[in-house]
C-alpha cells in the first residue's frame, strides 16, 4: 500500500460505504452536543419517530448560554434558559449523558471532551460547532457540522462526506520565550489567510509542534477553522498518550494496551504526499496581536497598525480601511500604544489549566491597570476551575484585580450576559474578532493568555517578553 | 418524512410574485428551538393585523380579512398555487417547515427559488414547476369555483383538474424516488443500516475500546 497521511488513515478506517461519485458514508465515533444547535435535530428525530443509533457515542453539555456568575439564581434571559432546559429535556428523554449546569464536569464542549477522555486518538469526532477542529489535536478526525447533520449523526451514527485535500503546516525549531501555541496559530493564519485552508484538512507537524503540550496542540487545532480548514490535526506521540491515560472515558487495563499499540500508528508515513505544504520557522514567530476584524488581520507586538495607503490592491485597501474604522484605530500606531477597556481570558481556544497558569504567572503580585474596566478569567470547565483553585491561581487573579468566573463560552460570543459595550476594546484569548462578536460595536484583539494578562496589567498591549525578561 | 404518492387536495391561490422566505416565515420566529409549530405563523405579516412574536397564542390575534388564506373557503387547503420565483430570499429551512406544519403538501408555481426548492424535497413537500399559462388557468378556475380541488399524482407526474384536464410536470428521478418512498437523507442512509451494523461489528473486534 502506498504511503498515507494521518488524514488518509483516519478517513479510511471510518468508511462504511462509498458511492460511485466518491460520496462516502463515514462512521462517527463521538458526537458532542450543546444547547444551541441541537434542539431542531432532536425534534426532527421525534417527528420521524426515530431513536439515536448508538446512545453511548453521544455526550452533551450546555455551554454557550450559561451565566458565569450567580448560577444559583439560574438563567435570567428566558430564551437562553429555554435553550438550556430544552437540552436537559432532550437528553433526559432520549437517554443521552449530559453534564448539566450544576455538574463540576460542565464546561465548554471542546474542553470537556478531551478532559473526560471522551475524545480519543483515532476517533472521528463531530459536534454542531465549527471549533470541533480542536479535537484533532489527539490524532482524531474532528470537524463541525450543521443542525441537519446533527440529526443525521444522531439517527445513523454516520455522515455523508467527501474527502478533503491535505495540507501539512510544518513548524520547525524552538519557540522563543513568551511565544505560545496561540501565536503560532495566528502567525499561520496571518501567512495563509482565513481562506488558505479552505477545502483542506490541515496536519500540523514539525519539531515545534511535537514540543507543544496537548493544551497547546488543542489551541492550534481549534484555530484551524479560522484558517478555513474544517479539520486540523496533530499526529499521536507520547504526549498524546500520557494526556489521555487515566481519564474517565479512556480505556483501561488490557484494552488500554491494545489501544496504545493502535494509536502509535496514527502518524503520517514518512514519504506520504500532501496536496500542499507550508513551512514556518518557529524561532521567527513573535507574540501576535490582531488589529482588524478577521483573524488574518494580525501583526506582531513589535509592529504597527498597517497603513491602507501602502496597499496597492484596492479591494484589500478597502478592507483595511473598513476594519480600522470599525476598530477605531489610526494607521501606523504602534501596537503597544493601543489602550484597552476589557480583558477576557477564556474560550475553547485558551481556557485550559496551562493557559490559566501562564496568565497567572504574569499577573502574580501585579495589579490590573486603572483604565481597564473589567478583566475576567473564565475557566473552560468546572474541573479546570477546581484544579486552578487547588493551585491557588484564583487568588493570584483576584488579588491582581481580575474577576474569577464560572465556566462557559462567556464573552467569546456574548450569548450570555458577558459582553462588550459599543466601542469598548478588549484583549481576548478567544478565536474570532469579527464585528460584533463580543457584543454589538465591541472591538476585539486576539492574543495569547500571557499577552492578555500583560495587557491587563499595563492597560495597553505590551510585549510580554519584556515583562518576563525583567 | 411521510411518503408522497398521490393527493387529492383543496387549492388555495396566492396571487403574488416573488414571495420571499421572510414573508413565508418572518425572522423573529427563527429563535425557536423547534422545527414544528410554525404553521400558525405562516405568512404572519400578511395574515394578521398585529405584529407577531414567538410564543404568542395566535388563536385570538386579529386576522386580516383581505388575506386569501383567511377566507373560509380555503380552510384545509393542501395545495398552494403561487406565482413566479416563489421562496426567494434567505435559505431558512423554516419556510418549508411552516408550509408543511400549516398543511400544504404541494406548491405549484411557474418558478421557484433554488434553495427553497431543494429544502421542500428535504421536508416532503412537492414543488411543481408549471408553465405560466397553465398556472394562470388554474388561478382562474380556483377563484371561480368554490371547493376547487386538484389531484397530484407523483408516480405519473400528472396534475388533473376537476374537469379532467391533465397537466404533466417534470421532477428529478432521484428526488421522485425519495419522495415516493418517504426517504430524506437520513432515510437514505438508513437503507445502508446493514452496512453500518457490519462496520460496527468489525470495529468491535479491531478497536474494542471504542465501544465501552
Ligand atoms: S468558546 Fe467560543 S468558539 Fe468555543 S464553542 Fe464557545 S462560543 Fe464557540
Amino acid at each position: 500500500m502506498s504511503a498515507q497521511t494521518l488524514y488518509d488513515k483516519l478517513w479510511q478506517s471510518h468508511v462504511v460505504h462509498t458511492e460511485s461519485d466518491g460520496t462516502t458514508l463515514l462512521y462517527i465515533d463521538r458526537h458532542l452536543l450543546h444547547e444551541v444547535t441541537s434542539p431542531q435535530a432532536f425534534e426532527g428525530l421525534r417527528l420521524a419517530g426515530r431513536k439515536p443509533w448508538r446512545l453511548s457515542a453521544n455526550l452533551a453539555v450546555a455551554d454557550h448560554n450559561v451565566p458565569t456568575t450567580g448560577r444559583a439564581q439560574g438563567i435570567a434571559d428566558p430564551i437562553s434558559r429555554l435553550q438550556v432546559e430544552t437540552l436537559d429535556d432532550n437528553c433526559a428523554s432520549f437517554g443521552i449523558t449530559e453534564f448539566k449546569m450544576g455538574d463540576v464536569r460542565q464546561g465548554i464542549v471542546h474542553v470537556i471532551g478531551p478532559e473526560q477522555g471522551a475524545t480519543l486518538p483515532g476517533m472521528t469526532v463531530v459536534c454542531g460547532d465549527s471549533h470541533t477542529s480542536t479535537h484533532g489535536a489527539f490524532g482524531a478526525l474532528a470537524h463541525g457540522i450543521g443542525t441537519s447533520e446533527v440529526e443525521h449523526v444522531l439517527a445513523t451514527q454516520c455522515l455523508l462526506q467527501k474527502k478533503s485535500k491535505t495540507m501539512l503546516v510544518r513548524v520547525e525549531g524552538a519557540l522563543g520565550m513568551g511565544v505560545t501555541a496561540k501565536d503560532v496559530a495566528l502567525a499561520i493564519i496571518g501567512r495563509i489567510g482565513t481562506a488558505g485552508g479552505t477545502g483542506y484538512a490541515i496536519e500540523f507537524g514539525g519539531s515545534a509542534i511535537r514540543a507543544l503540550s496537548m493544551e497547546g496542540r488543542m489551541t492550534l487545532c481549534n484555530m484551524a477553522i479560522e484558517a478555513g480548514a474544517r479539520a486540523g490535526m496533530v499526529a499521536v506521540d507520547d504526549t498524546t498518550i500520557d494526556y489521555v491515560k487515566g481519564r474517565p472515558y479512556a480505556p483501561k487495563g488490557d484494552l488500554w494496551d491494545q489501544a496504545v499499540t493502535d494509536w502509535h500508528t496514527l502518524v503520517s508515513d514518512a514519504d506520504a504526499q500532501f496536496d500542499s505544504v507550508v513551512d514556518l520557522d518557529a524561532a521567527a514567530i513573535k507574540p501576535q496581536v490582531t488589529w482588524g476584524t478577521s483573524p488574518e488581520m494580525v501583526v506582531s507586538i513589535e509592529d504597527k497598525v498597517p497603513d491602507p495607503a501602502l496597499e496597492s490592491d484596492t479591494v484589500k485597501r478597502g478592507g483595511i480601511e473598513r476594519a480600522l474604522a470599525y476598530m477605531g484605530l489610526q494607521a501606523n500606531t504602534p501596537m503597544t500604544e493601543i489602550k484597552i477597556d476589557k480583558v477576557f481570558i477564556g474560550s475553547c481556544t485558551n481556557s485550559r489549566i496551562e493557559d490559566l497558569r501562564a496568565a497567572a504567572a504574569v499577573a502574580k503580585g501585579k495589579k490590573v491597570a486603572a483604565n481597564v474596566k473589567l478583566a475576567m478569567v473564565v475557566p473552560g470547565s468546572g474541573l479546570v476551575k477546581l484544579q486552578a483553585e487547588q493551585e491557588g491561581l484564583d487568588k493570584i487573579f483576584v488579588e491582581a484585580g481580575f474577576e474569577w468566573r464560572d465556566p462557559g463560552c462567556s464573552m467569546c460570543l456574548a450569548m450570555n450576559a458577558d459582553r462588550l459595550e459599543p466601542g469598548e476594546r478588549c484583549a481576548s484569548t478567544s478565536n474570532r474578532n469579527f464585528e460584533g462578536r463580543q457584543g454589538p460595536g465591541g472591538r476585539t484583539h486576539l492574543v495569547s493568555p500571557v499577552m492578555a494578562a500583560a495587557a491587563a496589567i499595563a492597560g495597553h498591549f505590551v510585549d510580554v517578553r519584556q515583562l518576563q525578561g525583567s | 418524512m411521510d411518503k408522497f404518492t398521490r393527493i387529492d387536495g383543496l387549492v388555495a391561490p396566492l396571487d403574488r410574485a416573488n414571495v420571499d422566505t421572510d414573508a413565508i416565515i418572518p425572522k423573529q420566529f427563527l429563535k425557536s428551538i423547534k422545527r414544528s409549530g410554525f404553521g400558525p405563523n405562516l405568512f404572519d405579516e400578511w395574515r394578521y393585523l398585529d405584529h407577531g412574536e414567538p410564543g404568542q397564542d395566535c388563536s385570538n390575534r386579529p386576522l386580516n380579512p383581505d388575506f386569501v388564506l383567511n377566507q373560509p373557503r380555503y380552510q384545509g387547503a393542501q395545495i398552494l398555487l403561487a406565482r413566479e420565483n416563489f421562496g426567494c430570499g434567505s435559505s431558512r429551512e423554516h419556510a418549508p417547515w411552516a408550509l408543511l406544519d400549516y398543511g400544504f403538501l404541494a406548491v405549484i408555481a411557474p418558478s421557484f427559488a433554488d434553495i427553497f426548492f431543494n429544502n421542500c424535497f428535504k421536508n416532503g413537500i412537492l414543488p411543481i414547476v408549471m408553465n405560466a399559462d397553465e398556472v394562470d388557468r388554474l388561478f382562474k378556475e380556483t377563484v371561480a369555483t368554490e371547493g376547487y380541488r386538484l389531484t397530484v399524482d407523483l408516480e405519473k407526474q400528472l396534475v388533473t383538474t376537476p374537469g379532467g384536464h391533465g397537466i404533466k410536470f417534470e421532477v428529478d428521478a432521484f428526488r421522485k424516488y425519495c419522495l415516493l418512498n418517504g426517504l430524506d437523507d437520513i432515510g437514505l442512509t438508513l437503507q445502508n443500516a446493514d452496512k453500518i451494523k457490519a462496520y460496527e461489528e468489525r470495529c468491535k473486534i479491531e478497536a474494542p475500546w471504542l465501544f465501552v
